[in-house]
């Protein structure tokens, strides 16, 4: 099988006009010492009928959230996905085009991700929005880029209770910078300002804090916030954009560079991506001249009309090369335009009625859960839609039941806190019933009994 | 692309009380105030102020906005270096499939034996096609690989205890995000000169290769397309000084089955899957950019890494050289399933041919583009070539942009615009092995038809489309970035 056009006849001309004989002749500036001569060891072709047989046998294998009623969070939910952010998305004009730099042959991706930014202003409380980052982790990280650029001090202080993952490219990215990366534990679940405070120093470039955090708690944004900029650092904060329907918004806690994981909005959990990160900030020059990625601006054409086109390249790495704020090109444009149709079609009712099932719905859950003796919650703070559970026993081998009993039940988070060895995490969605909450809690009665 | 329809923005169609997805009533309790439940210094007084529409509203607006991008599906699209090639609809479809769409990342690794045999068969490929052995799934587009790789050398390097190699050597032609990449990994860049051949200018490499050489960081076929046929003596100076080589990988279209990096030298290298292994593009992202490094540097690839225990597969964390994470979770899955579903379909003699189309078609177009325009680089070329419309500015005052903005009134994609940086009012063309020589054929006819137009058609152009010759410099000076409602208060702020 092959996609290609070139019928013997078309390749025979199209040859002669070259002035070869063969097409061997055109690679014979290939070295032949490099050659592979043998043909590349890998399977023979399939056709699609074959493809679809062998690719669906496959993933029959997997146990997926549409099989097991999942209770997993970390960073990537299963949220409820309209219909009509697929057909959107679908769409081949949007999902076979390129990186829109020829404005008149893409105002349609154009216009999309200026919405999208536009979209998330709104959502995050904040001025600017980029085109959007790989996902919550990365984007995570060139925030923390961003407040090194602004502030010019090398220091960066990360809440434990921020998610691992995303501390840990933290860290990947530190190793390679001038920069200290110090991290405050939150033995309790969340920021306690006061230990905050004991940290911070004018060397302080930023405090990252993720609300709801790693657990599903909530931080006291505000006071981080100000405790950050009374010594004029910043405050990079990652939030929940589904979070947002009820809570307050990052930059209304006084958070000068917001970031997250996008997934949520309309993107499907397809084993970690691609996923959506999303980045905002405070509307100041300083900002602008290092916030990383593409954006989109609105102007006018020659006839006046109002279009948008990329704008502020010279950040970019295809103009400033190794003077660019950032070495991403390529970013997740489709995601963004999921994220917009899926916020258009929620529209404010739908967010706040979103976050207010997953917030009834993961209290509810809590509730039954905790009455089964020896589970209890491992934290006191409030949380949104994720809370951690104290339970007896090995979790992994109470996970593994659950699962037989058709359950992805929660995560061990010993892997990440060796002090929680004893504790999952649990999220709760606004796809969960009653039913499947009750019959997780029985499930957990019946594998302690 | 005749499309009349409004370019009203989503906010200024929105109409309070209108609405399209609905939530089900709560089946639990609702009784107690959600105050209860979260503390009120928490909760927003009122949810963002987003849109409100109808169904119908979001689809007529995201319909019509559709019709207003060229596409591969739609157009001819020979940007160079960026492999517009067909994206197949099975994969699609199967991408679809609840077995991957619907499974989370953190899962345990007994419910994921169908996703991670076909990830680690991916690793397997990667690994087989470029003649490096061990593979990191993880980066999500090229940028992000070449970064990896990066911070693969940076740890190496570490390891042995040579930190004084802070040099990174770029070629002149090369992407953008090479030197990037290098400086964020705490590299100082050095460039190097091309010679007039286009290829590596071999003495610039020499008086710059010292002991503070970490890597090379090379494109090869190169951004002009062309082979650097002095690879191996590249390498060898490289290696003979303890430095790594780079492939950047962008235009692996032109070389599959036919040489592999592993074998003419190179250490690291990337992939663009949705590039090469016809991710596709989504209209800027998501990409994947897994990158393939020899036996040596696997130990500090990204953790984790799919690994076969007997007929069980499993993510190995255990990896305590490794640099640690560059994103969450394990990369951009979607886009290696579809690459994967691409390497299945054509298998290894496909896979050639790919590479044998790709570069036919290049040097077809390239022997019909060399009657009109100036190619300042000896032919053949392997996948891409770039061709000079220098003479043309300076006789007829018609521009590379302006000759971009005059095919998209002919239906057709822009090739990359003045880049290269190395050939003054550059167009770089790479049609792809997915394209008929009749396309070809039109493509060229249509640029020796606008070389003769009239070059005041040609500098207006295009005139067939919705918006023309945007005014960059005011997007840049206005800074508008996002919509606001129209009131006086807003003015005053924007004009600040």
């Amino acid at each position: 099988m092959s996609y290609i056009l070139n019928t013997p006849d078309d390749q025979k001309a199209m040859l002669t006009a070259i002035g070869v004989e063969s097409i061997d002749e055109l690679f014979a500036k290939i070295p032949h010492e490099v050659r592979l001569n043998r043909p590349l060891d890998i399977p023979a072709p399939m056709a699609e009928m074959d493809l679809q047989a062998h690719v669906t046998r496959l993933l029959a294998h997997n146990r997926s959230a549409a099989d097991m009623v999942c209770f997993l969070g970390g960073g990537a939910y299963d949220h409820f996905i309209p219909s009509v952010v697929d057909v959107i998305a679908s769409r081949s004009e949007y999902y076979t085009a390129y990186t829109p730099y020829q404005a008149e042959a893409s105002q349609g991706t154009l216009q999309a991700i200026f919405e999208y930014q536009s979209l998330m202003c709104v959502l995050t409380g904040l001025d600017v929005a980029n085109a959007s980052l790989y996902d919550g982790g990365s984007a995570t990280a060139e925030a923390m880029l961003m407040a090194l650029g602004i502030t010019k001090r090398q220091e960066v202080i990360v809440a434990e209770s921020v998610h691992p993952e995303y501390r840990q490219v933290l860290a990947t990215y530190a190793t390679n910078l001038h920069c200290r990366l110090r991290t405050v534990p939150t033995p309790e679940g969340f920021v306690n300002p006061d230990d905050l405070r004991a940290c911070l120093s004018d060397t302080t470039a930023c405090i990252i804090v993720q609300s709801p955090n790693f657990f599903g708690h909530l931080e006291e944004m505000a006071a981080i916030g100000a405790a950050a900029h009374r010594v004029g650092a910043l405050m990079v904060a990652s939030f929940d954009p589904i979070g947002l329907g009820i809570l307050r918004r990052p930059g209304d806690e006084g958070a000068d560079i917001a970031v997250a994981e996008g997934q949520g909005l309309g993107v499907p959990l397809q084993f970690g991506g691609p996923y959506l990160g999303i980045l905002a900030c405070r509307d100041d020059p300083r900002f602008l001249r290092k916030i990383p990625g593409r954006l989109v601006g609105e102007t006018v054409d020659r006839h006046g009309q109002r279009c948008w086109v990329l704008t502020l390249q010279p950040r970019e790495q295809h103009i400033a090369r190794a003077n660019a704020t950032s070495n991403i090109c390529t970013n997740q444009g489709l995601l963004a335009l999921r994220a917009a149709v899926f916020l258009t079609a929620l529209g404010p009712q739908g967010l706040q009625e979103t976050a207010e099932l997953c917030t009834r719905k993961a209290h509810y859950a809590a509730e039954q859960l905790t009455q089964i003796p020896g589970v209890s919650l491992r934290f006191r703070t409030p949380f949104f839609k994720e809370f951690t559970l104290r339970v007896p026993g090995d979790p992994a081998n109470l996970l593994a039941k659950l699962r037989s009993a058709g359950y992805h039940a929660g995560l061990p988070l010993g892997r990440w806190y060796p002090s929680l060895a004893d504790c999952i995490s649990v999220a709760v969605t606004e796809q969960r019933t009653k039913a499947q909450i009750d019959g997780l809690a029985s499930a957990l009665r019946d594998c302690l009994r | 692309m005749n499309n009349t329809q409004s370019t009203q923005v989503i906010f200024e169609i929105s109409k309070p009380g209108r609405r399209c997805h609905r939530v089900p009533p709560c089946d639990v309790p609702t009784e107690r105030p959600l105050s209860e439940l979260i503390p009120s210094n928490h909760l927003a007084t009122a949810p963002p102020a987003l849109p409100e529409v109808g169904e119908i509203d979001l689809i007529r607006h995201f319909t019509n906005l559709s019709t207003r991008n060229m596409s591969i599906d739609t157009n001819f699209y020979p940007l160079g270096s960026c492999t517009m090639k067909y994206n197949p609809k099975r994969h699609e479809r199967l991408a679809a499939l609840a077995g991957l769409a619907a499974l989370h990342p953190l899962q345990d690794d007994e419910t994921l034996q169908g996703i991670l045999e076909i990830l680690y068969e991916m690793q397997q490929f990667l690994a087989e096609i470029s003649g490096l052995p061990a593979v990191s799934l993880q980066p999500a587009a090229g940028a992000q690989g070449e970064l990896t790789a990066l911070y693969v050398a940076a740890a190496y390097f570490r390891d042995k205890g040579e930190t004084h190699r802070r040099k990174v050597l770029v070629p002149d032609s090369a992407h953008g995000t090479n030197p990037a990449s290098a400086a964020l990994a705490g590299f100082d860049t050095v460039t190097i000169k091309s010679g007039p051949d286009g290829l590596v200018d071999l003495s610039d490499l020499k008086a710059k290769l010292g002991d503070d050489t970490a890597v090379f960081m090379i494109t090869n076929p190169n951004t002009l397309g062309l082979f650097e046929t002095q690879i191996t003596t590249i390498t060898d100076w490289l290696h003979a000084k303890g430095a790594l080589v780079y492939l950047d990988g962008a235009n692996m279209n032109a070389i599959l089955g036919i040489t592999r990096p592993g074998d003419f030298g190179a250490d690291m290298q990337h992939y663009n899957v949705h590039k090469t292994f016809t991710g596709p593009h989504g209209g800027g992202g998501p990409g994947s950019g897994p990158i393939a490094v020899r036996d040596f540097l696997a130990p500090y690839l990204p953790a984790p890494i799919i690994v076969k225990d007997g007929a069980k597969f499993r993510l190995n964390y255990d990896m305590p050289k490794s640099i640690g994470r560059v994103r969450s979770f394990f990369g951009n899955i979607g886009i290696l399933f579809r690459g994967y579903c691409y390497i299945r379909t054509l298998g290894p003699e496909g896979l050639k041919r790919v590479a044998e189309h790709a570069v036919l078609n290049a040097n077809y177009l390239r022997s019909r583009v060399a009657q009109i325009f100036d190619i300042p680089h000896p032919g053949p070329c392997m996948h891409e070539f770039v061709a000079s419309v220098r003479s043309l500015l300076r006789e007829r005052k018609i521009s590379a942009k302006d000759i971009c903005k005059r095919l998209l009134d002919f239906s057709f994609h822009a090739p990359t615009v003045y880049f290269p940086l190395v050939v003054p009012e550059a167009l770089m063309m790479e049609p792809t092995e997915t394209e008929s020589k009749e396309t070809l054929d039109a493509f060229a006819d249509t640029l020796a038809r606008i070389k003769e137009e009239d070059p005041e058609i040609v500098r207006t152009a295009p005139h067939t489309h919705i918006v023309s010759r945007p005014d960059e410099v005011k997007a840049a000076k206005d800074q508008k970035l996002r919509w606001q409602p129209p009131t006086a208060s807003n003015q005053v702020s924007r004009e600040r």
